[in-house]
């Protein structure tokens, strides 16, 4: 089973993230499950949400603390929460940043992998708009496998209707830029 | 066989009473509940069923209205969840009273004050003794497959009686996850058109929910009792009717691994499932454990538990809510109470869990079955894991 928690700001879309990766998963006959951090948002708050996949029944319905991947929307929260918190020394910490490694290292206690995209450029070039979910989650399909991008074709079509080929094509770019640096 | 989805819980709930054909929704949104109430109002926005959705102040106007409109024959679905549902609460008994077979889905969450919006069972159990039937699910699924059953368990002629369907807050209302929906055509065949038994209309005049004198309250009482303990026949029945053509089981009372266990947990709702990963997990340890799940809360089912507790010595009973100064939580005392007079019984403990959202871990069960593996604890009951 793989565990994911991604982390946003209010209105940044984390919550649809979970919401199309789930349903991508169950498109290839997979099992999983999408929430968010149980409780109020606020827009700009910083805020979690989480995935479990797998192939199996998922019975589990805790909460996730040991998550194998940990998806950043917003490098200015690296600063502000501890984004490793709990992530497996085996892991991947995939954060939408243009930073570099030795620059990430200053606020981020992770020794294992980490993969860097630049989401927010490409948000603005396919999107106009720096919103990065759907971004983030074509950059987590490259170094996960854990859905193939062609699954996210129909619950982005559902969710985003006219602009959801901008929304694919966005995803598709992050695919192809994101990169492990450590 | 109906169609593998991906759907948030909620929004299932919504859609499965969509399938059922309501024919009124009355419902007042609130935390973690609103999705299924702004999901049946786009369902009758966009007229996919033939409904009216009543728009009400509060969740006390949204049951009246419920029972109003149950009264003229129709089929009524309402939906709340904590604060709500106690503001329901003078309605509740009436509509019970007055055997009209509402359906109300309940998004389970704790009561104030503190404030609090995550899911505990605090809310329904306050209204345990309303002439409800209840049902507590385990996952989306079984959400989605009892919505459907209720209907038509409360709407039998041999029931005639409200029924809730329980739904842990954000644990499940708030999950996105795997269910199969049934094909309306399935739903179709399974449910049968709704023929009431009396129904208000202005060229039939009828009056309903009357004054009871001394001469009669009593056995109008007595009526709703045993209507309410005959009901899980009919119950059991519905359950066998979907189990034949869905092919899934439900029973008032799941085992899960104990046909050799000395010791037994027992949950209701959205925890099972992780108990069941606990009850793996000491098994492969060598503790002979197992897991009771009640998925008919009322009318209680007696007969089952004693069936299910069979050569277990000790019962792990988990609660969701606090009985404040009484003998334990009201599962506990229940379970307690029903086996009092059995010959051979197994020690009974009780842990209160999950209060407000605490999460309860498959690590955290493990814990429990170990430290109740004597039988007793320090206290009479123990709120699992509070500090103080």
């Amino acid at each position: 089973m793989l565990e994911i928690r991604w982390h946003g700001r209010g209105g940044q879309g984390a919550v649809t993230s979970v919401e199309l990766l789930s349903l991508a998963a169950i498109e290839e006959e997979k099992y999983a499950q999408g929430f968010p951090s149980f409780g109020p948002e606020r827009r700009g708050a910083p805020v979690t949400a989480f995935n479990r996949v797998d192939d199996k029944q998922i019975k589990i319905r805790s909460g996730i603390y040991h998550p194998d991947v940990v998806v950043v929307l917003d490098e200015s929260l690296v600063a502000l929460v501890d984004v490793a918190e709990g992530l497996k020394p085996t892991g991947i910490l995939l954060v939408n940043t243009t930073k570099t490694l030795a620059e990430l290292k200053k606020n981020i206690k992770f020794s294992g992998k980490i993969a860097t995209c630049d989401a927010t450029g490409i948000a603005w070039k396919e999107l106009g708009v720096p919103i990065t979910n759907t971004t983030m989650l074509g950059a987590l399909l490259k170094v996960t496998g854990v859905v193939k991008i062609d699954s996210l074709d129909n619950p982005v079509k559902e969710r985003f209707g006219r602009i959801a080929q901008k929304n694919m094509s966005a995803a598709k770019s992050a695919f192809d830029q994101v990169r492990i640096i450590s | 066989m109906g169609k593998r989805v991906g759907m948030e819980v909620a929004i299932a709930s919504a859609e499965a009473a969509a399938l059922c054909k309501f024919d009124v929704a009355a419902v007042y949104p609130i935390t973690p509940q609103s999705h299924v109430a702004e999901h049946l109002s786009d369902i009758v926005h966009e007229g996919r069923v033939d409904a009216s959705f009543i728009t009400v102040e509060s969740e006390h106007s949204a049951l009246s209205a419920a029972i109003g409109a149950a009264g003229t024959g129709a089929r009524v679905v309402t939906a709340t969840s904590s604060q709500g549902l106690l503001y329901m609460s003078e309605v509740l008994p009436i509509a019970s009273a007055m055997r009209l077979p509402i359906v109300m889905i309940i998004a389970n969450r704790a009561v104030s004050g503190p404030i609090n919006i995550w899911n505990d069972h605090s809310d329904i159990m306050p209204m345990r003794d309303t002439g409800w039937i209840s049902f507590f699910a385990d996952n989306g699924q079984e959400v989605v497959d009892m919505t459907i059953q209720a209907f038509k368990v409360g709407e039998d002629r041999r029931v005639m009686l409200p029924v809730n369907v329980n739904m842990d807050g954000f644990q499940l209302t708030h999950m996105v996850e795997p269910i199969i929906m049934p094909e309306q055509e399935e739903v179709d065949r399974f449910l049968p058109a709704y023929v009431p038994y009396a129904a208000l209309h202005p060229d039939n005049i009828v009056s309903m929910g009357t004054l009871g004198m001394p001469e009669i309250y009593a056995e109008a009482q007595k009526s709703k009792d045993v209507a309410l303990v005959n009901s899980i026949k009919v119950v059991k029945e519905v359950w066998k009717d979907w189990e034949k053509q869905f092919g899934r089981k439900y029973e008032p009372i799941q085992s899960y691994r104990t046909e050799d266990a000395d010791i037994a947990l027992l949950t209701m709702g959205s925890m099972g499932e992780t108990a069941e990963i606990a009850v793996d997990e000491l098994r492969e340890q060598g503790v002979k454990v197992g897991l009771l799940k009640i998925k008919l809360w009322r009318p209680f089912p007696f007969d089952e538990l004693k069936k299910a507790i069979k050569g277990i010595k000790v019962l792990v009973v988990t609660d969701r809510a606090i009985s404040f100064g009484g003998p334990g939580g009201p599962v506990f005392s229940e379970i307690r109470s029903a086996l009092y007079d059995q010959p051979k019984r197994p020690k009974v403990v009780n842990y209160i869990i999950g209060l407000g959202g605490r999460d309860v871990t498959v690590e955290g069960f493990m814990d429990m079955v170990r430290r109740a593996a004597k039988g007793k604890l320090s206290e009479r009951y123990e709120i699992y894991g509070v500090r103080g």
